[in-house]
């Protein structure tokens, strides 16, 4: 009943100084906005990028020479086709090994050019990575063992050499070699920035030739399933060790990759919501800046209700209830805002923004102890006040 | 001592203010009793001690010497939220200014009370609407006291002070931001409630006339009580006069002389205590409240 009173009266003093109470909110409604849309934005890039990662195929092991570790450079392959086979019986399965030996390259047709990057591989990397074709057919087995010249599109490659023509079995001149066009990609899309539709597939062998090397720059296998995907690049490895004994290698599932990048966006997403709290602090400041004056302006009005009998109690929790209130009016406002912002950003904007449940909680269980935290003083003040003082007060 | 308890005892109480580190009295030393039933008006210069007096007689403030007992309990014994539950079940405020809520209809002030008591909402708004009856402004339960003539918001403050049925009602300057014939309306009415109620009316003011038709005076000067008299019998029913110039205010009753049968509460027949308060030998002597005495801190307003 009295919390009831309480509550009345902290409404009716917000709609007696509606401008005042709307400023003192809007600092709140920043920051919980910031904090919501901020969270959103990075919980959106993650979710992209573990998509991306896991759109790549299931039960990927990637292999590649040197140490896979922030700041390493770059090594040189020593792996052949030779390493390859051998990778192949410790699979046990060809279909289940992708290649890949990748450099830039013009490509030329007609008068019009692109730089993109030229990728020699085996029949299999559809297979192994998940792609599907747009237009025309695939590398075969044969296109491998004969280093047939024959070159699959990425979709922005096609685009920009036959934006007018059917690009099936024209002429592509790769680094000045011809090349016939099979087939051309479904498109892939951005992914972290960079177009995975700019790139041209051709046959491994015909790829080494081109640049006149031996080279293999990094294998890929599918593992039959998800249990033994460590054990078996353990034992991919050392096979590559036992052959290369001078070289590391390393063999990194999907899951190492989501797990590394995870964590690298979540601490950028933490860092990010911690600004944002900042401003969310500031805006509880300013709750507390306010209610202090509240209680200066209606100390005759506190004096008042102590004389007819209110406890010191009962007017500090009608001066908490106001703060309280200022805080989670703000807050709601807040996460509506940044609700908002973030659907219209992730609409229309290439960033991505996903909204999580937990953010909104979190936002609004923090503006609500804002308010207490910053309501507290105040109120405790406006409870202690000497009646008598406080009824002379003009 | 013939009735029941006493709505107010003060004995020996005193009030020292710290100021700047400086002691300052405002109140050395005064003991009076206040029955059911009574009117009392405290009259005495500015500075006299009279508003601080009223605070205590409120439990609004603790006396920082002597004993003060409201209600049979022993304020200097009460912790600050008991206090403000004697101050809601025994004290009624009227002040000078009203103290109103502003933006809050007349009813919701008459019931404000109420909420502290625990009262439920619709039981408090038919008290305070019945209580509004009473005063006369059945007919504005809903206005606010910006819609208001400033007599009609003094009659708001009054059924709020008495719809929690106190025992005292203690009143300061209750006409003093009304004009004269206001004034003397809102005056009728706190002495026909106080007649027909029961309630004790303590009433400070500058009025002589006002004061004249209290059936008690108690003149205060420099944080003593220096006169305690029971008026004139029957004063209630006579018209404010003029000719009572301060020397009636000043004139000891005999402290045997029994009150007036219109002004006793019920079953307190008796001027005993307060008789005793009169007699306690703070008689007249220097008393002049025209002039001025020595400022306390808290000034009056």
């Amino acid at each position: 009943m009295r919390i009831a009173e309480a509550w009345r009266v902290a409404l009716d003093a917000l709609r007696a100084n509606r401008l005042r109470s709307a400023l003192t909110m809007l600092g709140v409604i920043i920051g919980v906005a910031s904090v919501v849309l901020l969270v959103a934005i990075g919980t959106g890039t993650k979710q992209k990028v573990e998509q991306q990662v896991e759109g790549l195929g299931s039960n990927l092991l990637l292999v590649v020479p040197g140490r896979i570790e922030v700041g390493n450079a770059p090594v040189v392959s020593p792996l052949t086709l030779k390493d390859v086979d051998a990778v192949t019986r410790v699979v046990g399965d060809p279909d289940r090994v992708a290649v890949t030996v990748a450099s830039g390259a013009t490509a030329r047709a007609g008068a019009r050019s692109d730089f993109t990057t030229v990728q020699g591989v085996l029949e299999t990397t559809p297979t192994v990575f998940t792609r599907s074709l747009a237009r025309g057919r695939y590398l075969t087995g044969t296109d491998v063992d004969t280093s047939r010249r024959v070159a699959v599109l990425g979709d922005s490659v096609a685009r920009a050499l036959f934006p007018d023509r059917d690009p099936l079995g024209q002429q592509v001149a790769l680094a000045g070699v011809r090349f016939r066009v099979i087939g051309v990609f479904a498109p892939l899309g951005q992914s972290l920035g960079v177009d995975r539709d700019d790139e041209v597939h051709v046959p491994v062998t015909a790829a080494q030739r081109l640049w006149g090397t031996q080279r293999v720059d990094g294998i890929a296998v599918k593992a039959p399933d998800r249990e033994r995907i460590d054990e078996l690049g353990e034992r991919i490895v050392a096979e590559l060790n036992r052959r290369h004994p001078d070289t590391e290698f390393s063999a990194v599932t999907q899951q190492q990759i989501l797990g590394v990048l995870g964590d690298i966006l979540g601490v950028l997403t933490g860092v990010l919501a911690a600004i944002a709290g900042i401003s969310l602090l500031v805006g509880g400041v300013g709750v507390s800046n306010i209610m202090l004056v509240s209680v200066r302006e209606r100390t005759r009005e506190i004096g008042l209700r102590k004389a007819v009998g209110a406890r010191p109690r009962d007017i500090g929790v009608q001066f908490l209830l106001e703060a309280v209130l200022l805080t989670t009016i703000g807050g709601l406002t807040g996460m509506a805002l940044g609700v908002g912002t973030a659907v219209l950003v992730d609409a229309l904007s290439p960033i991505p923004a996903a909204i999580t449940w937990w953010s909104l909680a979190l936002a609004f269980g923090v503006s609500a102890v804002v308010g207490i935290v910053f309501g507290v003083v105040p109120a405790q003040r406006a409870g202690r006040l000497d009646p008598v003082v406080a009824l002379r007060t003009e | 001592m013939t009735g029941g308890p006493p709505a107010i005892e003060a004995v020996d109480v005193s009030r020292t203010y710290q100021l700047d580190g400086v002691s300052v009295e405002a109140l050395r030393g005064v003991t009076l009793v206040v029955q059911p039933g009574d009117y009392v008006a405290l009259v005495g210069p500015s500075g006299s001690g009279k508003s601080t007096l009223m605070h205590l007689l409120g439990g609004l403030d603790r006396p920082t010497g002597g004993r003060l007992v409201i209600g049979g309990r022993d304020v200097n014994a009460l912790a600050p939220p008991e206090l403000a539950t004697l101050r809601n079940e025994t004290i009624g405020f009227v002040f000078q200014a009203f103290h109103l809520l502003p933006r809050t209809s007349a009813v919701e002030n008459v019931a404000l009370p109420l909420v502290y008591r625990g009262v439920p909402a619709r039981q408090r708004r038919a008290r305070a609407a019945a209580m509004l009856g009473r005063v006369g402004l059945g007919h504005r339960l809903d206005h606010r006291p910006n819609q208001m003539s400033g007599g009609e918001q003094q009659r708001v403050a009054i059924a709020r002070a008495l719809v929690t049925e106190p025992t005292v009602l203690l009143a300061d300057e209750p006409t003093g931001n009304l004009d004269s014939v206001t004034g003397a309306a809102v005056l009728e009415l706190l002495e026909r409630l106080n007649a027909e109620s029961g309630v004790a009316l303590v009433m400070v003011t500058h009025d002589q006339e006002v004061a004249a038709r209290a059936q008690r005076r108690i003149t205060m000067r420099d944080g003593v009580v220096v006169a305690d008299s029971d008026a004139p019998p029957a004063s209630h029913d006579r018209p404010p006069s003029v000719d009572h110039g301060r020397p009636a205010t000043l004139v000891p009753a005999p402290s045997a002389e029994p009150r007036s049968a219109s002004g006793s509460g019920p079953g307190h027949p008796s001027g005993g205590s307060g008789g005793a308060a009169g007699a306690t030998g703070r008689l007249p002597r220097e008393a002049d409240p025209g002039q001025p005495g020595a400022e306390p801190p808290e000034g009056v307003a």
